[in-house]
């Protein structure tokens, strides 16, 4: 596969105002793949940039079945299978003493669930990337906005997709290499 | 967007943030804390004394290894002492940081959004100290993962049907889940860090542990949605621990121990002691760091209210258990209740109930719940007061159950006192080293507070 030399064209804006009205602009005007960057969670950002599918809920969910699971099986099957013990005169299968450890064991598998699937969804650790390759981004951890058109759109041309970007009055702009 | 910021900000007596800030000036003064200021003679004091404390922890428990809990007070029939009661006073404190973390995000408690991230510290680490305790107190520390279901070549398991069990199971996820809670609410903040940093070393630890996060909106959206999972996953966890914890009572049969009022009034007093133990962080952090414009008299004043409301939960805790003594007519509860007030822990008794329940009724006053000396010292008074309580529960109980041939008495030794005030120690060292190493306010979640964030409609 030929490695792409561009990774994208990047523009940067002054506030959230402005990134999420240049995102809307961008997406209504047929680009798709595209990303946006900022210092802090703003609100239907992802959706005006074409992101809807979060499965981090699904992941959850289902980390805290099987915790769940593996919570009363584990009791069930230690206490009243492998080494039953008669401990005053309560059966083996004690289901009410099980329910304590069955429910810490669903929230610790549902919680570690949420942590490592946001990760490994997010793709991260991922301590390259090319975007780092822009001076003016590490400001995107601070107090500036940035908006990405990448390379492997198919409208993407680096002189049109420059002019439309400048269309949107950011306050620079920077080729993004590879 | 901007009514609810109005509502936060102008309605309240104080506001969440003085105004005049910025992303960048917010961005600005908290990592300067971190990454500019120079560690003071104060911290290095302050460090220090602590540090020799934990130093004085480490030679109690070699010397309890060596020796076994003989050196410590604990007899039959008082076979619990120092250990249980300071475990549990230091897990109750923990609470309080869940508390601010998750249960004040679901309720969508913007306030909350400077205290959090040292109030998770705090939980951190007083989950620390209090892991401590039982690791120690089993007699032979060597064995204590023998407390673990794994296969061993005896074949035995664990005994699932003893809360103990119960507990080591909560206590261990509970320290599991706040550590990762407090480490992804880390992540953005740790960029911030990355890039801001101009020492070599310091770029490359900070952008290591940021796991090279950049901000992406997908990425945004999906720790949004893990992090409000992660609350609402918390606040039944936070809960369920202290139950646990007093189902280590309230399931055995001894007199002052066996009651149904113990979950929810041991819930309480975790959270009032751990709201106290906040108030006494934050009171000088704001101070020596100058963050009043972050950690306003808004927080104050609402930390305080906590605290009167759990502390009068506390207090109708108290009332239930006399009355329950007097009401079910069981002649051994009424005697507890009586040996509480007359036996010979009579003035720790009375002591709890002027640290629990009197002094903190000062709080009433709203002069003295925006004064910040007045709440160091009521917060003060209240882990002290709770402290006695754990101890009125453990050792009261104890020393006068059934039978007057198994009654006796509990002295603590100066292995018992090192131990704990060591743990002080560590516990303090650690809040010394996190305030130079991390950003002691969630950067990010701070910069949401300002009007500059909200996205205006066209």
């Amino acid at each position: 596969m030929k490695r792409e030399r561009i990774y994208g064209m990047m523009a940067e804006f002054d506030s959230p105002t402005a990134l999420v009205e240049a995102a809307r602009r961008t997406h209504q005007a047929g680009y798709n793949k595209i990303d946006a960057y900022s210092p802090f969670p703003i609100e239907g950002l992802a959706e005006e940039i074409g992101f809807y599918h979060d499965e981090v809920p699904l992941v959850v969910l289902i980390g805290g079945i099987i915790g769940g699971l593996t919570g009363y099986l584990m009791q069930y099957w230690m206490s009243a299978v492998d080494y039953p013990l008669n401990i005053g005169g309560k059966p083996p299968h004690s289901w009410p003493a099980f329910i304590v450890i069955t429910f810490e064991m669903t929230i610790l598998f549902a919680g570690i669930s949420a942590v490592f699937g946001m990760l490994a969804l997010n793709g991260l650790p991922m301590p390259y990337h090319p975007v780092f390759n822009v001076p003016r981004f590490a400001l995107a951890s601070k107090d500036r906005f940035f908006l990405i058109v990448f390379s492997s759109d198919p409208k993407y041309d680096p002189t049109g997709t420059r002019g439309f970007l400048e269309g949107l009055q950011p306050r620079s702009i920077a080729e993004v290499p590879s | 967007m901007d009514e609810q910021y109005k509502a936060t900000v102008d309605s309240g007596p104080a506001p969440v943030i003085e105004p005049g800030y910025t992303f960048g000036t917010v961005t600005e003064k908290i990592s300067a804390i971190v990454l500019t200021r120079p560690a003071s003679n104060g911290w290095f004091v302050g460090f220090g004394i602590a540090f020799l404390m934990t130093m004085m922890m480490l030679y109690a428990i070699g010397y309890l290894f060596l020796k076994g809990v003989g050196i410590w007070g604990v007899t039959i029939p008082i076979g619990w002492g120092f250990a249980i009661i300071n475990f549990v006073w230091w897990i109750g404190i923990g609470h309080a940081g869940t508390l601010i973390s998750a249960i004040l995000l679901l309720l969508r408690q913007s306030w909350r959004n400077s205290i959090n991230r040292f109030a998770e510290a705090m939980t951190l680490f007083a989950v620390a100290c209090a892991g401590i305790f039982p690791g120690i107190h089993v007699g032979r520390p060597w064995l204590a993962y023998w407390l673990f279901p794994y296969p061993s070549t005896m074949g035995v398991w664990p005994q699932f049907r003893s809360p103990l069990m119960w507990d080591v199971f909560a206590v261990s996820t509970y320290a599991t889940i706040s550590a990762l809670f407090w480490f992804i609410g880390l992540i953005p903040d740790l960029a911030t860090l990355r890039d801001r940093a101009t020492h070599p070393a310091a770029r490359i630890i900070y952008g290591m542990l940021s796991l090279g996060w950049r901000g992406s909106a997908r990425h945004w959206h999906r720790y949004e949605t893990a992090y409000l999972l992660l609350a609402g996953l918390a606040t039944p966890l936070v809960l369920s621990v202290h139950t646990v914890v007093s189902f280590d009572f309230a399931v055995g049969i001894v007199p002052g121990w066996h009651t149904t009022i113990f979950p929810p009034y041991f819930v309480a007093g975790a959270i009032y002691s751990g709201f106290a133990m906040v108030l006494m962080l934050a009171i000088p952090i704001r101070r020596i760091y100058g963050l009043e414009d972050f950690i306003t008299e808004r927080h104050l004043q609402n930390s305080a209210k906590v605290m009167l409301a759990t502390g009068l939960i506390v207090a109708y805790g108290y009332g239930i258990e006399a009355f329950m003594g007097w009401y079910s007519g069981d002649r051994y509860d009424a005697f507890t209740i009586w040996n509480r007030l007359h036996g010979p822990y009579a003035i720790p008794y009375w002591s709890l109930l002027i640290c629990n329940i009197f002094i903190p009724q000062l709080l009433w006053i709203r002069k003295l719940r925006s004064s910040p000396v007045a709440l160091f010292f009521v917060s003060g008074v209240i882990l002290v007061g709770m402290w006695l309580e754990r101890f009125i529960i453990v050792v009261v109980s104890l020393h006068r159950d059934f039978l007057t041939s198994s009654w006796g008495m509990y002295y603590p030794t100066r292995w018992d006192w090192m131990t704990y005030i060591g743990t002080i120690g560590m516990f303090l060292a650690a809040m010394f080293l996190f305030l130079r190493i991390l950003p002691a306010i969630s950067i990010f979640e701070m910069r949401t507070l300002l009007p500059e964030a909200e996205v205006k409609a066209e």
